[in-house]
């Protein structure tokens, strides 16, 4: 592999992933303690326990976890039957086999039936980097936020996941949570007990510009936050973990007190976080602008992730470039 | 105190009377709902009103007026464009108001042409698009085992939804898991919208390929009642039964009306005035 001077080449296969993947063990150890619990949860894989970290929550509830093997349409629809029958069914497989492969049987299945089934799409964005467009998530916010009555959450790390879970115990209808290769940094140092489904995490306000970020791109983006103060810019983080419903409020708040909104996501910038947001601007006015920043319309390169999001700016470097363009 | 000593053999030709009258009355009913709706699927639901009318009234536990009863047998239409045939028959079962179906896909009503488990009482999944039901019915099947009812649940296909790829998936999987409450019964009249299957895409040899896949396979005439009601009987009492099981039903699309069953463009359609009345006629002599 030819890589860029001062790139570290990455060793990367599943099978060793799950060791250095904290996030994937908060799935399966958050799933497994509300079995314990006594909550009515099940948990199931298209032949990806080991990748998802599932096989830490079979070793403890061999009874709740069911195998499907490589089929993720079949897999969604039977949760959607589990469902009614009083379980809380949570499946687990990549996001590009779950919103782009099985998004009918989302739509129809899950969503349309209005059922509580959870559908967990792990390595989300380009964290599959070098696996290449089969396996690379960009158009998965797109597609399950235009389902009706879909909720889409996208937790910024291992933390906000446990958060997220526990608080979908009692949600009514699906939700869809993107999530990423578990290898996110740490941007909550404890369970976010303040996590409310809905509602953005606002870090800091400011005047001159707020970056609205989910997922992975929270914690860039809270540093690039730190640069671009330094600089005197002033600046806002919305921590957009809820992508829908959207928090309305806390954007159009945004809008009132920066000219420029910055939305970041590991995501095409075309129906995604950015559009939502997008949306709520032009719907509220307060004359921000709001400049996307994600993927173009493209299909992103084969390479380790971390060169990627060098690449399309998607670090630190990437996000303090594109407010800077914003602000002109 | 008198005792009336009951005769089985009568009582089982009562029950097969019965089912044909319901069946009968199924298919009236359809004509006269696609006549509300001015266009509806009479064929698909003619082939397997006798298989509706045989699990309603002979075969599956159900407690009348009680839709949501978490212990009773479930029954997933695959082919969901002939609900028109399974609502008169929910209704019969007092889980909604029969009048409900005199405003069929009217604005805003319930009832359309494909069944909508979150308005329609009784309806235990919604369907439409093909290949998902088999699916569905595996998700229902697995859960009412894993909170100890010994609920069946009745998957009915089309032949022409057997193309679907969801559906092989759904067979490989409810083998595996061993989810024999699961008993799929083909609805097999032969004909998909564009013509016979085998000039559209051949599916047969039908029971060698659900063998194949670890099912435990019959065939019957879909449209003989006795045939169907002790087939199905047969399977409901071998509780031994370790693989989900399919009955390959062989029907006629259209059946009961001439002109329907030589026609495979009947698909998709509605009788006119004069029209509907000779086929309530035909349907009514039985031919």
């Amino acid at each position: 592999m030819s890589i860029a001077p001062g790139l570290q080449p990455e060793s990367w296969h599943l099978l060793t992933l799950l060791d250095r993947a904290p996030g994937l063990h908060a799935l399966a150890d958050t799933l497994a303690d509300l079995v314990d619990e006594g909550h009515p949860i099940l948990a199931g894989t298209a032949d990806l326990k080991y990748s998802n970290g599932l096989v830490r929550f079979q070793e403890r509830h061999p009874d709740h976890y069911v195998q499907f093997g490589i089929s993720e349409q079949h897999m969604v629809s039977t949760a959607a039957g589990l469902a009614t029958t009083g379980w809380q069914p949570h499946v687990a497989t990549f996001a590009s086999f779950l919103a782009l492969l099985a998004c009918e049987q989302i739509r129809t299945d899950v969503a349309y039936t209005r059922l509580p089934v959870r559908l967990i799409g792990h390595h989300a964005g380009i964290t599959l980097g070098y696996y290449g467009t089969s396996h690379h998530a960009t158009e998965d916010l797109a597609i399950t936020r235009s389902i009706a009555g879909l909720t889409v959450i996208a937790p910024a790390d291992a933390a906000q996941l446990r958060s997220a879970l526990r608080a979908a115990t009692d949600w009514p209808g699906p939700i869809y949570f993107r999530i990423g290769r578990g290898q996110d940094p740490d941007v909550y140092d404890h369970d976010d007990r303040g996590f409310t489904i809905g509602r953005a995490i606002e870090h800091s306000t400011g005047s001159d510009l707020t970056i609205i970020a989910t997922g992975s791109m929270v914690h860039p983006a809270l540093s690039a936050a730190a640069v671009l103060e330094a600089e005197g810019i002033s600046t806002g983080v919305l921590d957009m973990h809820t992508v829908k419903p959207l928090d309305a409020d806390a954007v159009s708040r945004a809008a009132a007190r920066s000219g420029v909104i910055l939305t970041v996501e590991e995501h095409s910038v075309l129906g995604g976080l950015g559009g939502a947001v997008a949306e709520v601007v032009a719907g509220h006015g307060h004359g921000a602008r709001v400049v996307r920043h994600g993927l173009r319309d493209e299909y992103a390169l084969v390479g380790p992730p971390t060169h990627l999001y060098r690449h399309y700016g998607l670090d630190t470097d990437g996000i303090v470039h594109a407010a800077r363009t914003a602000l002109g | 105190m008198t005792v009336v000593k009951r005769d089985p053999q009568r009582d089982l030709a009562d029950l097969i009377d019965t089912i044909s009258e319901r069946a009968l009355f199924a298919r009236l009913e359809t004509v006269r709902l696609i006549s509300i709706a001015k266009t509806g699927h009479y064929a698909s639901g003619f082939s397997c009103a006798e298989i509706l009318a045989t699990l309603y009234y002979g075969v599956m536990r159900l407690r009348r007026g009680e839709p949501d009863w978490p212990e009773r047998d479930r029954f997933l239409f695959g082919k969901g464009h002939a609900a028109a045939t399974l609502y008169p028959l929910l209704a019969d079962w007092g889980f909604f108001d029969p009048r409900e179906l005199d405003e069929y896909t009217r604005l805003g009503n319930a009832f359309g042409d494909h069944p909508d488990m979150t308005r329609i009482p009784g309806i235990d999944f919604s369907s439409g698009s093909l290949g998902h039901a088999l699916s569905t019915g595996t998700g229902i099947a697995l859960g009412t085992r894993m909170r100890g009812y010994d609920s069946n649940v009745f998957v009915l296909l089309g032949d022409g939804e057997l193309h679907e790829g969801q559906i092989w998936e759904a067979a490989l999987g409810a083998a595996h898991h061993q989810v024999s409450n699961l008993i799929a019964i083909v609805d097999r009249n032969d004909h998909s919208l564009d013509g016979r299957i085998d000039t559209v895409t051949g599916i047969e040899p039908l029971e060698d390929k659900w063998r194949a896949f670890g099912w435990q396979a019959h065939r019957v005439d879909g449209h003989d009642v006795a045939a169907l009601l002790a087939l199905l009987r047969s399977v409901v009492a071998d509780t031994a039964r370790t693989s989900p099981v399919v009955i390959i039903a062989d029907t006629v699309k259209g059946k009961g009306i001439s002109y329907m069953e030589a026609e495979f463009g009947w698909h998709l359609g509605w009788l006119a005035e004069q029209d509907e009345r000779n086929a309530i006629e035909e349907l009514r002599r039985g031919r």
